[in-house]
This record gives structure tokens, sequence and C-alpha cells, in this order.
């Protein structure tokens, strides 16, 4: 028993069972529920009510049935992006979300990294609900939004700054994820000099720095050039390969997606749902030359199905006149 | 090719100097067309001066201790009123700019007095403050203090919002989001404002004291003017020029310096 957290686990497909977890209750517990108590003194009433099948430690961050919705601020209208999406990662998983440009998937993230409302439902991480950004999660911007008065190094620090780690123990600390993206040497530029793969490699190592167990990664290449892209993939993957930290990438690459993954999400149109799940067997670790393999051929082509099917635009149609 | 740069810095350096000296000389061309035409019978000297005849006027004022306590007493209201001005109008820009419910209430007021010439509000400020510093600082002051809150709240209202996200993904309070984010996001606003708030304000200490002053610049071209001193006017003018130009170019200079960050890197 880890964390003091239990939960209800299909173990057959080693993610949170949500149609187990959704049965009736049982009768209240006589004796008081877990010793230890989660969440900062919130007990988790569904949890303590049931009786567990299984015990083992609950998944890293658990999305139960999650529903956004943004209100229109002249109309008061209200446009659905999220419609009821769960999910579970494990630690030291990467999952990535594929789906159509402005299906929601961006909205998604936001709401993980605790910046977007939800409608309904509820994220947790570690068994406990979140309740805006927490320091256990770090998001990387599709723009690297870096402070412009800042240099490199003091960008890389801003997240530990805003936790009142002093200065020269922070510094101390970037000094391996410096290396880790390759901006020795840099430190002292400003944002300005560098060119956009330098700049998100500054976004990712400010997102490192933190020591995150969650990393979210929202289209993090999608502005940069071609050659660029596939280069900072290539590095992503060996920085994961090193780190093993759990991710969370939103991305409408899907390549991308299929070369970095252990599981592949598809989101349909908006408003989201989770139309399918693919498992990347591709073995670990990985190097950028199982792009030549058959596999990855495959694994793509069955992504790219989902997502046109997903969308009403089924490959078939080319054929159907 | 190092010879190269050092060759591209020398031409670029005579450039600057070029430009430099062209810009003097047209200066220098123009102060001599002036001596020459004051010099021709076209010209009645009474009613007017030349350069010549305003530095020798300079030169005795100064001289005699009169200048320098003249634009003692002016520098002091300029002084007292701009600094007021900065005190107040920064927090009271911020408020407006950071706190929606502070802007919808107190922007149509602020609107309304800034643009209402304020030189009309002196024979209040003389009933309230009297006829000494009092009134001619609190001319300068809300002169000067518009300039500054107008452009802070536009700072804090065009405060980039990507940035304030990244700001609360990391966990900023909204004063970690104020002092990190819209702070330094701020700075050249509040250059803006300042170089404006100078304008207003370097007007007002003059006008203040030709409106009903016993000391200062503005009192010492009044009293030359109504005297027919007409070389003295002109050194008035010329003193109040010169203070403008060394506050805006220093202004400038720092404007350039914050902006250098936009600009280039390391």
């Amino acid at each position: 028993m880890q964390n003091g957290n239990v939960g209800l686990v299909d173990l057959s497909l080693g993610r949170f069972d949500r149609r187990t977890a959704d049965l009736p209750p049982a009768l209240p517990p006589l004796s008081p529920p877990p010793l230890s108590v989660p969440c900062g003194g919130k007990v988790s009433v569904a949890l303590a009510g049931r009786t567990p099948v299984s015990i083992v430690s609950l998944p890293l961050l658990d999305v139960a049935d999650v529903h956004i919705g943004y209100e229109n601020p002249s109309s008061g209208e209200v446009t659905e992006a999220v419609r009821g999406v769960s999910l579970a990662i494990q630690a030291g998983e990467f999952v990535s979300i594929v789906g159509l440009s402005g299906c929601g998937k961006s909205s998604f993230l936001s709401a993980v990294a605790g910046l977007t409302p939800l409608t309904a439902g509820s994220i947790s991480v570690d068994g406990c609900p979140i309740h805006g950004p927490g320091p256990e999660r770090s998001v990387v911007f599709q723009k690297a939004t870096l402070l412009p008065w800042r240099t490199v190094l003091d960008n890389i620090t801003y997240g530990l700054e805003l936790r009142g780690v002093p200065r020269k123990a922070a510094r101390a600390q970037s000094a391996k994820v410096i290396d880790l993206v390759q901006l020795r040497g840099f430190e002292r530029f400003h944002p300005s000099a560098l060119s956009g793969g330098m700049q998100q490699r500054v976004n990712l190592a400010r997102a490192l720095v933190t020591e995150p167990r969650l990393l979210l990664l929202d289209e993090p290449f999608a502005a940069l050039d071609a050659i660029t892209r596939e280069t900072m993939q290539n590095e992503l993957l060996s920085i994961w390969e090193a780190t093993r930290k759990a991710v969370l990438m939103v991305t409408h690459q899907i390549d991308e997606a299929v070369l970095l993954s252990d599981r592949v999400i598809v989101f349909s149109d908006r408003p989201a749902r989770v139309v399918a799940e693919i498992r990347i067997d591709l073995p670990r670790p990985r190097t950028p030359q199982v792009k030549h393999s058959p596999r990855f051929a495959a694994l793509t082509e069955q992504v790219w199905d989902l997502i046109h099917s997903s969308a009403g635009l089924k490959r078939e149609v080319r054929y159907a006149i | 090719m190092p010879s190269d740069k050092a060759a591209f810095r020398r031409r670029k350096r005579l450039e600057t100097l070029g430009s430099f000296a062209l810009s003097i000389s047209v200066f220098v061309v123009l102060l001599l067309l002036w001596e020459w035409v004051s010099r021709t019978q076209y010209v009645d000297p009474l009613f007017s001066s030349s350069p010549s005849r305003i530095a020798a006027t300079a030169l005795v004022l100064l001289r005699d201790g009169e200048l320098v306590r003249q634009i003692g007493a002016s520098a002091k209201v300029f002084g007292i009123g701009f600094g007021l001005a900065i005190g107040f109008g920064i927090p009271i820009g911020v408020a407006l700019g950071w706190f929606k419910v502070v802007n919808r209430t107190f922007s149509p007021l602020i609107a309304m007095f800034y643009s209402t010439p304020h030189i009309a509000m002196m024979p209040l400020f003389i009933i309230w403050f009297g006829l000494g510093l009092g009134s001619k600082v609190a001319l300068v002051l809300i002169s000067a203090i518009f300039p500054v809150i107008v452009n802070m709240q536009a700072a804090m209202l065009n405060v980039d919002h990507d940035l304030k996200i990244v700001g609360r993904a990391y966990g900023a309070s909204q004063w970690q989001l104020f002092k990190t984010v819209a702070l330094p996001s701020s700075v050249p606003f509040l250059l803006t404002g300042l170089r404006l708030a100078l304008g207003h304000g370097l007007l007002s200490v003059v006008a203040a004291e030709v409106f009903g002053g016993s000391s200062g610049i503005g009192y010492m071209i009044e009293y030359a003017g109504s005297t027919f001193q007409i070389d003295v006017v002109f050194v008035g003018v010329v003193i109040i020029a010169l203070f403008g130009i060394v506050i805006d170019r220093g202004l400038h200079y720092m404007n350039r310096k914050v902006d250098s960050w936009r600009l280039n890197g390391a």
C-alpha cells in the first residue's frame, strides 16, 4: 500500500477502471478509513465507502468524466469543448493525445494544468483532486512565452523563484537541466537573441527544472519549422529516455505521437471525446531510427484512420461514389 | 573577420559623427543668420534680441547670482511637483489597470480631468494654497500626474496574456504575477508617461510663475517682458529649452537601455 491511497484497478488493463469504481457503494465502513489522510486533510468519501477489490497505488494522473465548456462573454452561450473524457496515466508513462485542430485537446491539457475550470468531472494527481496549478505539474507551452527581459538562465529558474527557492540554489539546480536541453553557453542570452528552437528548449528547461511528477506538453513543436521540429522530437525522445518522467502531450503530429508515446489517445472532433486508445508497442529505448520500421508505419496508419473516421471523413468515401 | 568588423565600426562611427555635425551646423547657421538680421536696420532692437546680446545678458545674470536664484526657485517647484506626480501617479495608474472594478469606476473621471486645461485651475489653487510654493506645486502635480496615470493604466491593461498564464501555471500569486510580469513589462509605458509628464510639468512651472509668482524663471520672463528687457526674456526661454532637452535626452537614453532586452541578446 503506497502513499496511503487505494483504488479499484482492473489489472488486465493496468489502469483505473471506472466501470468498477462506479458500482453503488457498499455499506459504510465501521472502522475509520485510511490512517494517513491524503490531499491535505480532505478524505475522498467515494473511496472510503468501498471495499477494495485489490490494493495497489493509484495512477499518477486520473481524469474522470471531465466536461469543459466555455461561456461566450457577450452572448452567454456555452460552447462545449470537452465531453466526458476519462483517462489515467501511470508514473513513467508517455501518453499523447491526438486530434484535429480545435477539437478541444488543448482545452483538456489546460484543465489538467489547472488553468481551465471544469464544468463537470474531476482530475486527480496521486488520488488528490486538483484545484488549480500545482508544483507536481509543469507545462511546456506551444509558444515559448519567455519573459523577454530575463536572460535564459533567469527564465529557466522562474518557476523555482516563484516557489521561493533561493537564487543560488535555483541556479545550481538548473545546471543539470541546461546540459540536458543543450543550452550550455547560452545562459546569459536574452530570448530575443535565440532562434525558435532554442527558445523552445528554454521553455522545456523551465518546465523540467522544477522536477514535476507530470510534464504537460501543449503542441510543443507546432510553431517550429519542419527540420527544427524533427531535431527537437529526437531530443525530447532522448531526454525522456534519460528521465522517464510521466508526460501528457497534446499534438496533431501523428508521427511525433507514435515516436514518443507509450499510448496514443485519439480525440474526436469538438466536443472532444476519447475515440480510441492505441498502445504503441515499439521497443524501448527508442531511437529516431524506429521511424523506418514497418511497425511504426502500421501504427501511424492506424492512428490516421481513427482520426479520419472520428471526424466523419472515412477514407472509403473516395470510393463510395 | 576582425578587420571587417573594425572597418564596419569605423564606418558606423563616421556616419553618426556626420549626422551630428550636420545638425550642429544647421543650428549654427540659423544663429548666424539671426545675428546678421538683428544688426541690420530692419529690426527694432527694442523689441528683439540677438544671440550675442542674449549670451552677454546671461553672463551678467549669472555673475550677480540672479539666474541661479531663479533657476533654483523653479527647480524646487518642478522637483516637488514632478516627484509627487510620480509617487502618486504610478500606484494610481497601476490600481486602475490591474483591478477591473477600479478601472470601470474611475476611468471616466480620469479621462475628464486629463483633457481639461489645468492652467484654468490656477486661480482656485491660489485661493486654496496661497501665492507661494503650494499653488505652483499643485499645478505642476495636476498636469504631470495624468500622463503617468494613463500610461501606467495602459501598461497594466497591455500585459501579455500568455506571460500571465505562464506565471499562473508555475504557481505565481497575484502579487508575484504583478512583480515578475506586469511591472517589468510596464517600464516602456512608464518612460513614455514620464516624457509626457515632463513636458506638461515644465509648461506648468512657467505658467504658474507667470500667473502669480514672485520668483522663478517664469516670473523672471514675465517681469522682464513687462519692463522691455527682451534679452532677459530670451535668456529665460533658452534656459527652459535647455532644461527640457537635457531631461528628455536622459529619459530617451534610459528608454534605449531598457529596450536593449528586446533588440539584442547577450
